[in-house]
Formats: C-alpha cells, sequence, structure tokens
C-alpha cells in the first residue's frame, strides 16, 4: 500500500473515533444506550437502517456473487430488497408501537411469562452470534489482505474497535457511524459504476453484451441457475433472504430508535430507496469486477469472491480508490459489528437480567452498567470465536443468521400481533422447534458435510440436501406455534395480555404510563 | 420495565374499545387495503424461482442481450418502491382515523 492508502484509510477510521468520542458525552441512561434515547429523525434513522442492512455480505458478498455466478448472486439483491415490503406491511409499526428496547419486549407485550422472554433472548442472542462471527471473519481477512497482518493480530484490532464504539458511544455512536459510513459507502459504489459504466460507454446494453463472453459461464452467466441448479434449494434460499429481515435483533432494534411508529415508518421508506438504489449498483460491481478484474483473479484472491469489489476499485481507480474501498468497508464492518453487540447486549442486559432475573426493578445506572458488561462478554466471546473460524465462509454464516431469524423468531412476531388465540405455550414452542429445527437441518446439510476431505466442518455424504434449510424450518416454526397453541389452551397462563389490549396498542401506538 | 407497572394499571377498557365501530372501522379499513399489495409481492416474488427453475419463459432476450430474468428482478426494485411509496401516502390517513379514536375513546 502507497502513503495515500494509508492517509485514506486512517482518516475514515479517525472520523468514526471522533464520533464516537462526542457521541460518548450525550450516553448517560440506558434509552440513550440502547435506543440513542429514541431521538433520531426518520431521515437519520433510514440512512442507519440502510447502513445496517449494507453489511459486509451486501458489499462484498454480493458483488463478489455477482462477479461469480451472474445472476444467481443478484437473487440476494432481489430477496433483501424485497423484504422491507415484509418489514413495512406487516411488522414495523405493531413493533414500534408494543416494544421499548427489544424484540422480546414486543412479544413480551402479549405473553408475560419469563419463559417467553427467554427464549427470545436466546434466539436473539444466537442469531446476533451467526451474524457478528461472519462480520469478524471477513474483517479480519480484509486487513490481513490490505496490511498483510497476521488473521488473528486482525481480528483483535477489529475486535477493539467495535467494543470502542459500543462501550463510549452506545447507540447513539453506532447510529453516527452508520449513518455516515451509509454515505461514504454508496459515494464510493457509485463512483466504482460510473466508472464502469465509463468503461463501457454509457452502454447499458452492451454491458450486458459483453458478459456473455466475459466469463467461463459464458451466456448461462446472465441466466437464473449457476449455481442454484435445484430449484426447491433456490426457494429455500429466497424464503431465508424475504423473512429472515424481519426477524433479524439489529434490524427490528432500529425501529425503537426513533419516537413513534410515523418515524419508523418514514425511515423504512428512506432506507428502501437507499437499499434498492445500492443493490441495483451490484450489478455494476459484479459485472465490472467478472470483465476487468477476472473471474481468476477474484478467485485467488478469496475463493468466495468477497474480495471482488475493493479489487475492482483498485483497477478502476487505483491505490486510493482501492483503499478508499476498502477503509469503507472495514468502517461498513465495524458499524455493523457494533450494532450487533448491542442488541445482544440488550438481549443480555434488559432482557435476561433486568426482566427475568430482576423482575424489571432495576435503576438506570444498573441497566447501563448491565449492558456494557454484557457488550464486553459478548465481544470477547466473539472474537475467540472468530479466532478459531478463519476458514469458515462468510456468506455461509450470514445465511444461516437470516434462516435462524426467518424461522425462529418471524412465525412468533406476526402471530402475537395477528394471532388472537396465540398463546405463551405456543410462542416458546414455535421459537425453540425453530431455532432447533434450523440449527441441526444446517448441521447435515452440504454447508457442513461435504463428500470433499477438508472443503466443510465434516466429511461424508449431506444428509439434509439443501445448505439453506428455511424451507423446512420456517414452516416447522409455524407449525410448532400451532400445536404449542392447542396444547397450550387447555391450561391458561395468568401472565397472558388480552388479546383486544395488544390489538388496540399495536394498531394506535397508545401507550399508558405515557410521559 | 413499564410491562409490569403498565399491567397493574390497565384502566381502559380494552375489549370494550375494540368492540366500538370505529377501531372495528380501521381494522378492516387497514386490512382490506394491505391484504391484497401483500399477496401481490409474496406471489410476484416466489413466481420468480418457479418461473426460473421450471420453465423457460424468462430466458429469452427482452432488450437486446438483456433477457427476461433481469427484466423480472428490476420490475422487483419498482414494485418495492411503488408499494412503499403506496403505504406511506395511505397511513397518513389512517393516522387521522387513529387519533379520532384515541380521542373519542381515552382522552375523553
Amino acid at each position: 500500500m502507497s502513503a495515500i492508502s494509508y492517509v485514506i484509510f486512517f482518516s475514515v477510521i479517525a472520523l468514526t473515533l471522533y464520533i464516537t468520542y462526542w457521541a460518548a458525552k450525550q450516553t448517560t441512561t440506558a434509552s440513550d444506550f440502547y435506543t440513542a434515547g429514541g431521538s433520531l429523525t426518520g431521515w437519520q434513522n433510514g440512512m442507519a437502517i440502510a447502513g445496517d442492512y449494507l453489511s459486509a455480505a451486501s458489499f462484498l458478498g454480493i458483488a463478489g456473487a455477482i462477479s461469480l455466478n451472474g445472476f444467481d448472486g443478484f437473487y440476494y439483491s432481489v430477496g433483501w430488497l424485497t423484504a422491507y415490503l415484509v418489514v413495512l406491511f406487516l411488522i414495523a409499526e405493531p413493533l414500534r408501537n408494543l416494544g421499548k428496547f427489544t424484540m422480546a419486549d414486543m412479544i413480551g407485550a402479549r405473553f408475560g411469562a419469563k419463559k417467553v422472554r427467554g427464549a427470545a433472548a436466546l434466539n436473539t442472542i444466537t442469531i446476533v452470534m451467526f451474524y457478528m462471527l461472519a462480520q469478524l471473519v471477513g474483517a479480519g481477512a480484509l486487513i490481513k489482505l490490505l496490511f498483510g497482518i497476521e488473521y488473528w493480530i486482525a481480528v483483535l484490532i477489529v475486535g477493539t474497535m467495535m467494543l470502542i464504539y459500543v462501550l463510549f458511544g452506545g447507540m447513539t455512536a453506532t447510529s453516527w457511524v452508520q449513518i455516515i459510513k451509509a454515505v461514504l459507502l454508496m459515494a464510493g459504489t457509485i463512483i466504482i459504476s460510473f466508472l464502469v459504466l465509463l468503461k463501457f460507454n454509457f452502454n447499458f446494453i452492451g454491458m450486458f453484451d459483453a458478459m456473455k463472453t466475459a466469463t467461463p459461464h459464458g451466456e448461462a452467466f446472465l441466466q437464473s441457475g449457476v449455481v442454484y441448479k435445484d430449484t426447491v434449494g433456490l426457494i429455500s434460499v429466497l424464503i431465508a433472504l424475504v423473512l429472515g429481515t424481519a426477524g433479524l435483533p439489529h434490524i427490528l432494534m432500529r425501529f425503537f430508535t426513533v419516537k413513534d411508529a410515523k418515524t419508523a415508518r418514514s425511515s423504512v421508506i428512506y432506507s428502501v430507496w437507499i437499499i434498492g438504489i445500492f443493490y441495483v449498483l451490484t450489478i455494476f460491481l459484479g459485472f465490472g469486477a467478472a470483465k476487468f478484474v477476472g473471474v481468476d483473479a477474484i478467485v485467488a484472491e478469496n475463493a468466495a469472491g468477497n474480495m471482488a469489489a475493493p479489487m475492482l476499485a483498485g483497477v478502476l481507480g487505483g491505490d486510493a480508490l482501492e483503499s478508499f474501498v476498502a477503509a469503507v468497508a472495514f468502517a461498513t464492518i465495524l458499524a455493523v459489528v457494533a450494532g450487533l453487540v448491542l442488541s445482544g447486549a440488550s438481549a443480555i442486559a434488559h432482557d435476561i437480567y433486568g426482566q427475568i432475573f430482576k423482575n424489571g426493578k432495576v435503576t438506570e445506572k444498573q441497566q447501563v452498567n448491565a449492558a456494557r458488561w454484557a457488550s464486553i462478554s459478548i465481544g470477547v466471546f466473539s472474537i475467540l470465536l472468530a479466532l478459531g473460524s478463519e476458514k469458515l465462509n462468510v456468506a455461509f454464516l450470514v445465511s444461516l443468521a437470516f434462516c435462524v431469524a426467518a424461522s425462529a423468531n418471524v412465525p412468533t412476531i406476526l402471530l402475537t400481533i395477528y394471532w388472537k388465540k396465540f398463546n405463551t405455550t405456543g410462542a416458546v414452542a414455535s421459537m425453540l422447534t425453530g431455532l432447533i429445527v434450523a440449527l441441526v437441518l444446517v448441521a447435515i446439510s452440504p454447508s457442513v458435510m461435504n463428500p470433499v476431505e477438508g472443503a466443510t466442518l465434516i466429511t461424508g455424504n449431506p444428509i439434509f440436501p439443501y445448505a439453506n434449510p428455511a424451507i423446512v424450518s420456517v414452516p416447522a416454526g409455524f407449525l410448532a406455534a400451532w400445536i404449542g397453541t392447542l396444547v397450550g389452551a387447555k391450561r391458561p397462563e395468568k401472565d397472558e395480555i388480552a388479546y383486544a389490549e395488544v390489538r388496540f396498542k399495536a394498531e394506535t401506538g397508545y401507550k399508558e404510563l405515557e410521559n | 420495565m413499564s410491562n409490569q407497572k403498565t399491567r397493574g394499571k390497565s384502566t381502559l377498557d380494552y375489549e370494550r374499545i375494540v368492540q366500538t365501530e370505529d377501531f372495528k372501522a380501521l381494522v378492516k379499513r387497514k386490512q382490506t387495503f394491505s391484504r391484497p399489495y401483500v399477496v401481490f409481492f409474496f406471489a410476484a416474488y416466489f413466481a420468480l424461482p418457479l418461473l426460473t427453475g421450471y420453465t423457460k419463459v424468462l430466458e429469452g432476450p427482452a432488450i437486446g442481450a438483456i433477457n427476461w430474468t433481469w427484466i423480472y428482478a428490476f420490475s422487483m426494485f419498482v414494485m418495492v418502491w411503488v408499494f412503499t411509496s403506496i403505504y406511506m401516502n395511505k397511513a397518513k390517513h389512517f393516522d387521522k382515523d387513529v387519533d379520532k379514536i384515541i380521542e373519542k375513546n381515552v382522552l375523553k
């Protein structure tokens, strides 16, 4: 790397640290720490949602997937964007209306039993760990590539930075880092896309024409089916993509950083535009990388294609652009892991410590302290896991997180809002069944079991045929909800709030004890 | 924190409010509005893998080298943007209805 690369890289990092310093002075209450005091405006939160969503998986992952697999990579863009319709039409407003800090709050607004909150917290922590592991492994690889340092040192650096953001700045810092990062990421992507178009003389159709001969796949590059030869497997992936978002704790948490459902709604609109435009641009990133970097070079650097976007920036814009893009990708990962730590910490400190062990009787100071200690524990634990996970595929971990979110959380979230007969037993059964079925099926899927020695964790023929089990695990979550509800109907729980109240609050945003 | 407190203080007669004509009408209007969109976007979304996986209808060229698969995918983007805008506009009307219901049943 040249001197200018170092300057650009460290400027971006310094900027994010300055934001943290500024935010630290404003973070005093638990509400500040978890949800930035609910003070973000619609566009700010919209940008922050976009920032959370455009993680390493989106930026590095989709660009790489399109460059290697053509249209099959673009399925991610289509699925992850359509997911926002599920969030907006079915979940965003009732969630904001019923919850306070966490997803468990929202379910707990109807089912007060501790086992419900416990199951929700368990799901949150599991999803957060998978998602975070993916980001940390990705960040380690990126830093290793850029500076040529050892993977374990890279992971430690990323882990320390992440804890600094969270511990000192809380959600305020994390949100503002996300907002600034979203701007930088869009800028970087637009510049690269412009340069790609320039190379094709601004002929969009001509670019597609050129792709027919640019890769070993030939014309199939532009058709579905390069990777997803089995349609059932493809549908399974698409189920996880479109439903998973609605169950991701760090995305759901974003709806509590605004003051009301109206603002939550408008933030979804902003994020849908930003994310949508970004996903359209992933075509230029992917096609450009396939054409100008070349499939061989991309695979040589990283077999999953994760380095396609920074490499393309280097080819088109030289060292300066490459390091700018790498710095933005690094800031992306840091901001996303910080958000993840916060949602994991909220599950531990707010749900498990505050609500389950202390029955909600904790002071503001205890809350913030517990949250800080929970953040440190989650941070340290995930760093340790990441140190041993260098060889794990990043995209696999993220898709696993989406699958668990779709199977374990989404049925309960939807039914809590919309199903009158749903009860405590149904909620617990659904959350645990979704979680266990998803994890077990992944453990016996081609992602973990492969007959080629060393390719995956276990050598052998996969028992379950699809890499992503959503097509089985999501219906399992719903089925368990139904059966559990039938079983539970025979012995009513006293901690349940009448559906009439839940329904009224979900629809209107009315809250008792409003300040 | 608030859950426990709120629970003891449930002073409003929610059973009555949700049975009022105003509230029932609001819920009905919301559902009649959103249901067709939800059904449509799920159907449109899952039609894509079915069409690419089991048929060849999307494989033909549409505009130059761009085939129908890409056009379909792009139209999903347009669908997302159009539906969010429609939702946004419609939701403003529901907000007004909600304000009326709160005023009538809670703040009187």
